[in-house]
């Protein structure tokens, strides 16, 4: 039999379509783990990429973080969180909250950074206070780098969430490492694919409410690719 | 944890004993995760070239180029590996294929970038002075674009260098296989020993591409 037809007949019988093992719950998991990591590193990482942008401080430490985020190997990091904080959901979202924070941190620090001081002064003779001035002025210009960054962020957290499944997590990583540990390619085939569209979903999706936030005045001033950081750890 | 509490023993973080005994197995996986890296960057540069030079010359190949690849990138490297176990079996080349292809758009994009920042007049004046298309590509157009190439190179081997330690899944894995052995065996010095030697490698790596990259650019160092 084909490899693909037998990845369909996998699909396609209804034993995957319910129960702990069943798709909608591995996807349930997926999306829980991977929504709640990205969120809790948003409201960490965005605050404080946007307050360092605005008031224009510790510019080094807000690129650089990013730089050594990239080198963080996701794996080790997860099972060093799972060894030392023991099986569970807890210790994957904390790996996986530390793994999105950097890239969001950057771009949001950039996307600021790149508010046309013209603007700002504008804003400030038209007698705008500080908080009004970012939230009303900056924030607006600068949401197509920042939602780069939440769109790389999420994206790779649902990769590294893939690989939660070697440390005994859920989500659907777990067909890949059980179908690889029981020689079932069918199923590892069949969580490979849904991984696959999982992340081109996600990509998709927030490229979608990105174009949405982004306000229309400026819609065409698209995020400039070679801007955008570039983040790749699973 | 109930392993822990039937040994009875406390495993530190890094057992330096373990550690003094091991250091030839702890070098050769440093080496294969080397050799793994090595090749992906080097094989992915390769490819990225022409195709970065076709998306900077054809605007109109701009768009797809980079889609496709960016739908490749987009694919968690631990599906792409499944994905190739029954084409390419278990081993390099099953390693190898996404990590190139992940390489390939980090670089397709900056070379394309890079020779979009030459200036027009220099474009001209080495038209003037009577350089054919592909001389000009390379002895004017490339050089110009390497400080974009060089960042290119920078994010894709410090990338891959992390990535590397997940094709442990596939038998291989570098240092990625001591982190393995660490979470099966509930054993923590390789575990930590392979985490910080790979932040380590990627940090040296950045570093000398920085070197590399003052080198060969002299024009561009900051004064």
């Amino acid at each position: 039999m084909s490899v693909l037809g037998s990845v369909i007949q996998w699909m396609a019988d209804p034993a995957q379509w319910q129960g702990p093992d069943g798709i909608p719950t591995r996807l349930g998991e997926h999306l829980h783990l991977s929504i709640e990591s990205v969120v809790i590193g948003a409201v960490i990482a965005l605050p404080l990429g946007i307050a360092l942008g605005h008031f224009g401080r510790f510019g080094n430490l807000a690129i650089n973080v990013s730089n050594v985020g990239r080198a963080v190997p996701s794996f080790g990091i997860l099972v060093i969180a799972f060894q030392a904080f023991g099986l569970g959901d807890g210790p994957i979202i904390l790996a996986l909250t530390a793994l999105a924070i950097p890239p969001m941190v950057t771009n949001s620090y950039v996307a600021l950074r790149e508010v046309d001081p013209d603007v700002k002064d504008a804003a400030r003779g038209m007698g705008y206070r500080e908080l009004r001035q970012v939230l009303r002025i900056e924030l607006p210009l600068a949401v197509p780098l920042i939602m780069a960054g939440v769109r790389t962020s999420a994206v790779q957290v649902v990769a590294t969430a893939t690989v939660a499944a070697l440390v005994a997590g859920g989500g659907l990583g777990r067909y890949i490492v059980d179908g690889l540990a029981r020689s079932d390619y069918p199923r590892l085939l069949a969580g490979a694919l849904l991984v696959a569209l999982l992340a081109l979903a996600t990509e998709l999706l927030l490229a979608g409410v990105q174009r949405l936030l982004v306000p229309r005045g400026i819609r065409l001033k698209e995020a400039p690719v070679n801007r955008v950081i570039t983040v790749k750890t699973a | 944890m109930a392993s822990r509490v039937f040994l009875d023993i406390v495993d530190p973080w890094v057992n330096w004993g373990w550690l003094s005994t091991h250091v030839p197995y702890v070098l050769a996986a440093v080496q294969e995760h080397v050799t793994l890296t090595a090749i992906a960057v080097v094989a992915g540069f390769a490819i990225s070239l022409p195709f970065g030079v076709v998306a900077h010359r054809w605007t109109r190949l701009r768009f797809p180029i980079l889609t496709a690849f960016g739908i490749f990138y987009t694919i968690p490297s631990i599906a792409m590996f499944a994905l190739l176990i029954p084409y390419t079996g278990l081993g390099g080349v099953t390693a190898e294929i996404p990590l190139i292809g992940y390489n390939v758009l980090v670089l397709v994009r900056n070379v394309m970038v890079g020779l979009d920042s030459v200036p027009a007049e220099v474009l001209d004046a080495a038209d003037g002075m009577g350089y054919r298309p592909l001389a000009r590509l390379f002895r004017i157009e490339l050089p110009l674009a390497l400080p974009a190439i060089f960042a290119g190179l920078r994010v894709a081997t410090v990338s891959t260098i992390g990535i590397v330690t997940i094709t442990a899944v596939i038998g291989l894995g570098g240092l990625g296989q001591l982190i393995l052995r660490g979470l099966i065996e509930s054993f923590h010095t390789p575990l930590v020993v392979a985490t910080v030697l790979s932040i380590v490698l990627a940090l040296v790596a950045d570093l000398g591409l920085a070197g590399a990259q003052r080198f060969a650019v002299p024009w561009a160092r900051p004064a």
